[in-house]
């Protein structure tokens, strides 16, 4: 990027003023890593034959499919963006040919992020970087994990999750609880494992035990249903700890879940007021209407409307202390916003922060350290090696 | 009572250097309690220290204690409770009053009521924390009085056992770690009790904050947000006039002369003393020599060397 007073000359536009040939654009190729990021703008390319190509993206308030533009004589298509500084957003490119679209990864960027539909390209802006504490540490001790099994009234069949106990776990501590809705998708697209050893291993955290459930209906079960909090709270939370060494007090018991898993969240601490003390809340999908149950994401999200307008007319404590996190490139920022100063009318303590991001795994993960480390702070401030 | 106060040992080490200073021949009593479970591996510190040393196990004493005493252990358990309320009662009573310390500050400054706002309100903060202190140590006194640890025939079996390796020692070194967990060791087996002038001290990080007269708990950017220091519980006070603060690159703001300036006039009782990797300052009850590297905290926001006798 060349800076000419305060007009800022891209490499696309420094290409684009050279009439290049071939050879030209080759050397482009060459000379630079793709997206291109300069300041806070980035340039998306992509060569090859197509007859059109497009930048597809989740990025609530943009266009979510913008085409991208072939530079005369050549193969070569690219789209110039704004990116704000520490932003970090997913996409996809689809390429047109033969009048028909294929959406896929970004060959030219390396960066993905998984998630339960697949993966997808990542653009990093200036200034972000990936937490080291979201990597695996090695001299961080790793936890365990634990099959654990529930014989389930609420939902008449047997249901089985995983628990985490902390490295050097000792059956003579009490530990708190952190129950987590998706949990195998936390594991797997958020390093929920690593992130816990690490923040642990840091004193960032104190030593956790972590229920990491998950359900194959999460449309049904995540959207306030009675069954799946009396699962939690009656079956799931008693039966562990009457045989882990839990602290077994509202203080000590923590859920979290993101998108549908905050629903679930917030909707069991609702139904249960006083029993958790402690929420993580990501990206809830908390859709509610000011006027009847109607909305613009359909008839599926109706249970929530219903809940959310009901907790909307009568806000009550619930919970001592929420942590709510979401990302400005979604759609539920909205709905978020509009939750955190209702919650705060009840007296709850909120922590709510914001992030560049959209609704995915890795912003959910990017949020844990904060969030955990506010909900449970660890033993940092006493522990002097 | 003599000794040598260090800063952390990992990536400098200077205890060789100072058990040479303090002239003490024989083999050194180690206490690595605040390592908790990983007490016994402490063959490093044999080496820095180039003696043979013999490690009280303060930490696996306490958990047969706790084992073989169930009343003790269920008035421990509640009393351990209990101060963790009490302490997050009074972070949330420094949290409040700080944000508005600091609101008045910004809105004072450059007028004329500037330094009288901002004397009002460190005389609030530090109000604050004396009735912390004395709340905490009234406990712990009702605690005492209630349990009598040293009576307890578990507590006077191993006070016997340290107290005879004790008088084959010239030397006392007191590792850091989890400071809760290692003052509550020391106090559990009156070690104030055990040691004598004839020892001296050697107390490096969390080993020199809980010997010294008042316990304070500080990290100025943890990850959870609010970076107010903290007062945690008197010390054992075996030397007096400083609070020692370890792993300042870490854990303090030295360049911020706001933090600095409130830190010291906060804790205006003592010096507060920087202790980087290696550094190290020799003591004499409330007289302090030499100091190698060490940095005071200065009123004026500034920190600077040469504070001692």
């Amino acid at each position: 990027m060349i800076i000419t007073g305060t007009h800022q000359i891209l490499a696309i536009d420094l290409l684009k003023a050279s009439t290049p040939d071939g050879a030209a654009v080759d050397a482009f190729m060459r000379d630079h890593t793709f997206p291109i990021v300069e300041g806070t703008k980035v340039t998306f390319v992509f060569r090859g034959d197509a007859e059109s190509v497009y930048l597809k993206t989740w990025v609530w308030g943009l266009d979510n499919s913008q085409p991208l533009h072939r530079l005369e004589n050549t193969n070569l298509w690219y789209l110039t963006l704004d990116l704000p500084r520490k932003s970090r957003f997913e996409y996809k490119l689809e390429v047109v040919r033969g009048g028909h679209g294929q959406w896929i990864q970004d060959p030219l960027n390396k960066h993905r992020a998984i998630d339960p539909y697949g993966a997808n390209s990542v653009v990093h802006g200036d200034g972000y970087v990936v937490p080291s504490w979201t990597q695996r540490d090695p001299d961080a001790p790793p936890g365990k994990f634990e099959q654990w099994v529930i014989k389930s009234k609420a939902f008449n069949e047997r249901r089985d999750f995983l628990v985490y106990l902390p490295a050097r776990f000792r059956k003579t501590r009490r530990y708190p609880l952190l129950f987590v809705h998706d949990g195998p998708d936390y594991l797997r697209f958020a390093n929920l494992g690593t992130v816990l050893d690490n923040l642990i291993h840091r004193l960032e955290i104190p030593g956790l035990i972590v229920a990491c459930s998950g359900t194959a209906n999460r449309f049904g079960e995540y959207m306030n249903d009675e069954r799946h909090a009396r699962f939690v709270t009656e079956e799931a939370v008693p039966d562990l700890e009457a045989r882990l060494p839990l602290l077994g007090t509202p203080r000590g018991r923590c859920l979290m879940g993101s998108s549908l898993g905050g629903v679930a969240a917030f909707s069991t601490a609702v139904r249960y007021p006083g029993f958790y003390s402690r929420l993580l809340l990501q990206s809830g999908t908390f859709t509610f209407t000011d006027l009847g149950n109607k909305s613009e994401r359909g008839e599926l999200v109706v249970p929530i409307i219903k809940f959310m307008n009901r907790f909307r007319e009568n806000p009550t404590l619930v919970a001592e202390r929420a942590f709510i996190s979401c990302g400005m490139h979604e759609r539920n920022i909205y709905e978020n916003r509009s939750l955190v100063p209702m919650l705060q009318s009840t007296d709850m303590e909120i922590r709510y922060v914001e992030s560049r991001d959209g609704h995915n795994w890795e912003n959910w993960r990017d949020r844990l350290r904060e969030g955990l480390a506010w909900l449970f702070p660890g033993p940092l401030r006493l522990v002097y090696e | 009572m003599r000794g040598a106060l260090l800063g952390p040992q990992q990536l400098k080490q200077s205890l060789g250097a100072v058990v040479r200073a303090l002239g003490r021949e024989g083999p050194v009593a180690l206490i690595t309690a605040g390592w908790q479970e990983r007490e016994d591996q402490d063959e490093e510190l044999a080496a820095q220290l180039g003696r043979s040393v013999i490690n009280l196990r303060l930490y696996e004493r306490g958990e047969q204690v706790l084992a073989a005493d169930p009343e003790y252990a269920r008035a421990h358990r509640a009393r351990q409770d209990q101060l963790r309320q009490i302490q997050e009662f009074y972070k949330l009573r420094l949290e409040r009053t700080f944000d508005a310390a600091l609101d008045i500050a910004r809105k004072a400054a450059g007028t004329d009521l500037e330094a009288e706002e901002v004397r009002l309100s460190l005389e609030h903060i530090r109000r604050i924390d004396a009735e912390h202190l004395e709340r905490v140590t009234a406990l712990r006194e009702a605690y005492e009085l209630q349990t009598r640890p040293l009576l307890r025939p578990v507590i006077v079996r191993h006070r016997a056992e340290l107290k005879k390796i004790l008088s084959s020692v010239g030397v006392v070194a007191i590792a850091g770690g989890h400071v809760a967990v290692l003052l509550n060791r020391l106090r559990m087996f009156g070690f104030h009790e055990l040691l004598t002038d004839e020892h001296a001290l050697i107390a490096w990080s969390g080993g020199a904050m809980v010997t010294s007269e008042r316990v304070i708990l500080f990290h100025e950017s943890p990850p959870e947000g609010a970076g107010i220091s903290e007062v945690l519980e008197a010390g054992l006070g075996f030397h007096r006039g400083v609070v020692p603060l370890p792993n300042p690159k870490l854990r303090l703001k030295l360049d911020d002369p706001l933090r600095v300036g409130w830190l010291s006039r906060r804790y205006s009782h003592s010096k507060c003393v920087a202790f980087d990797q290696g550094d190290f300052v020799l003591f004499d009850g409330d007289r302090f020599f030499g100091a190698e590297g060490t940095l005071l905290l200065k009123q004026d926001g500034t920190v600077g060397t040469g504070w001692t006798s």
